[in-house]
């Protein structure tokens, strides 16, 4: 079985956001694989290892310094990459189209993608692409397994937990509760360095929303902090929830 | 064009308090607001979708549509798209409801926004604000493609009561058994008698500071005094005291409940941005300098083994 997993490049979601000229500012962040798609590389890894997988492809569209979470992904244990240039304002249309359009050259068994990306928070991607190709989808899952030509996927479901069957090709994404992501080693990043990727440009697509501005929300302003006898000070903090705060207690 | 359609979360006749939410939000638009329900069994509902302003229900009964699942709704939405031309569609932002906006949004090729915080729509456009890095930052979409769409967080907006017409539309049923492609082995509830995080009044939340088990049975006591949700920083999720689900953060859920208690949690960014939209923000922990204080409007330095007990016992008085 072939594995393609689709990763995005995001910032830190420990960074601090600032704008410049009126646009999220990168300046000094620390870029890393998007952690819910970190968890993708990961469960097709472990595929590989349990003989489940033969190769696994990490597919990333965006500008050239995407390639360091391509190599990070390859020094995690995938094979090889590839890297669709793309501009970094593509909206969601736009970075399916391009992500389907190769998706569909690898003709993979099995393409996994993180549920959402920890900086614009869309999660339509992975659900697009499985639409252009024409292909059955499952979101947010926290186990996967394969066997028969079908994907039995466990999913963090509204109000519950759901098990649910598809036949593979599909495309899955997955929650962070999947599995914890490893840690590259030395010798796999020795190793990735010499991994093959291909860069490749975008196919042309229009996109379908458009960003007109960018803000940030108002700042919270610290209020009352109180640092008394445990027991006057849950009597303050008591009488602010039921006076200020109006709160019903059962 | 058809006004504003909203997409009626619900499982088997539990209706989601956000399809509410939204229809209120819709009215304010001031076109036709419609309440499109798909389901078994629902019909029955009209009248409650009335009550909130629904000038029209659409219901499509069968049981094809019994639960969820991508197929059979995007193929029965897409002919009604066909059918009435609807200008916008909302949707609620849970994992359902984002599912089926996707797919639906590129089987019609055009744009969604998605986890809207604001919406103003007019025929034709639509201007939505939307959180991004988790709330750390805002973006104003726009979309002008047809019909506009969008999914819409939980508790943002008002419900407002205002009895509409709600004329019962039964559109033809367009899905069948053989449009679904995900099977759909089992479904376990999640046995809690606490509301759903995103969904909660009150969310009371435990971290790093509640050492333990013992720790979150303590903030446990507080939550169900408040009837509250219950939640939990990354410390105490990856430390195993609570589960993935309960986790709210930039990796986890983003909340915006009336108040919020955060016990024991010292408010690491990653935190403060599933949270800091709370109207009301209570702190308890040890460290005075600890930065979930800078959002905190009541903020106690001590020890929440002391201070959430005695809350209780004040709480109760």
């Amino acid at each position: 079985m072939k594995v393609l997993v689709c990763v995005k490049q995001t910032f830190d979601t420990e960074a601090k956001i600032e704008l410049k000229d009126g646009k999220i500012s990168d300046a000094g962040i620390n870029l890393i694989i998007n952690p819910y798609d970190e968890v993708a590389v990961e469960g097709a890894i472990q595929m590989k290892e349990k003989g489940l997988a033969k190769e696994v492809v990490i597919l990333a569209a965006g500008a050239d310094k995407a390639m360091d979470a391509i190599r990070t992904a390859l020094a995690m244990g995938a094979d090889r990459g590839i890297l669709v240039k793309q501009d970094s304002a593509a909206d969601e249309y736009q970075r399916a189209v391009v992500l389907a359009a190769a998706i569909k050259d690898e003709n993979p068994d099995l393409i996994l993608a993180g549920h959402v990306a920890a900086d614009d928070g869309s999660s339509q991607v992975p659900t697009r692409i499985a639409e252009i190709l024409g292909l059955p989808h499952v979101n947010v899952i926290t186990n996967i397994e394969i066997a028969d030509g079908k994907a039995t996927c466990t999913s963090e479901a509204d109000g519950g937990t759901q098990v649910t069957e598809v036949s593979i090709p599909a495309v899955i994404s997955s929650q962070v509760s999947w599995n914890e992501p490893r840690y590259p080693s030395m010798k796999g990043i020795m190793q990735a360095k010499k991994k093959p990727v291909a860069t490749i440009d975008a196919a042309a697509a229009e996109a379908k929303s458009n960003i007109v501005e960018f803000s940030l929300p108002p700042a919270k302003t610290a209020g009352i902090k109180i640092e008394e006898d445990p027991d006057v000070a849950a009597a303050k903090l008591s009488d602010w929830m039921k006076n200020t705060v109006k709160v019903e207690v059962k | 064009m058809a006004g504003t359609w909203v997409f009626i979360e619900q499982r088997d006749g539990n209706i989601r308090k956000v399809s509410f939410e939204m229809i209120s939000k819709a009215k304010t638009f001031g076109d036709e607001v419609s309440a499109v329900v798909f389901g078994k069994g629902v019909e029955g509902q009209a009248a409650e979708y009335a009550k909130y302003g629904a000038d029209k229900v659409y219901v499509v009964e069968g049981d094809v549509f019994a639960n969820y699942n991508t197929g059979a709704f995007v193929a029965q939405m897409a002919a009604m798209i066909q059918e009435y031309a609807p200008n916008a569609i909302l949707f609620a932002h849970t994992f359902n409801g984002r599912d089926f906006a996707s797919r639906l949004a590129q089987k019609l090729e055009v744009g969604l926004a998605t986890d809207v915080i604001d919406a103003e729509i007019s025929a034709g456009k639509g201007l939505f604000t939307r959180a991004i890095y988790a709330g750390k930052a805002l973006a104003k979409v726009e979309i002008t493609t047809s019909p506009i769409l969008a999914t819409v967080r939980a508790g943002v907006f008002e419900v407002v009561e205002g009895a509409a017409a709600g004329e019962v539309v039964k559109p033809a049923v367009a899905a069948t058994d053989a449009d679904v492609y995900q099977v759909v082995k089992s479904f376990e509830p999640t046995v809690s008698a606490r509301p759903e995080l995103t969904e909660a009044d009150v969310v009371v939340s435990g971290g790093r500071g509640c050492k333990g088990p013992e720790g979150i049975q303590i903030v446990e006591q507080l939550a169900d005094l408040l009837g509250a949700a219950l939640g939990g920083s990354r410390a105490s999720i990856d430390s195993g005291w609570l589960g993935h689900e309960l986790q709210v953060g930039q990796t986890g859920k983003v909340v915006n409940p009336n108040l919020y208690v955060a016990a024991g949690i010292s408010g690491a960014i990653q935190h403060l941005a599933g949270m800091s939209s709370s109207k009301f923000i209570a702190a308890i922990n040890t460290d005075p300098e600890a930065p979930i204080f800078n959002v905190a409007d009541f903020g106690v330095v001590g020890d929440l083994f002391k201070v959430v007990p005695l809350l209780c016992e004040e709480l109760k008085k």
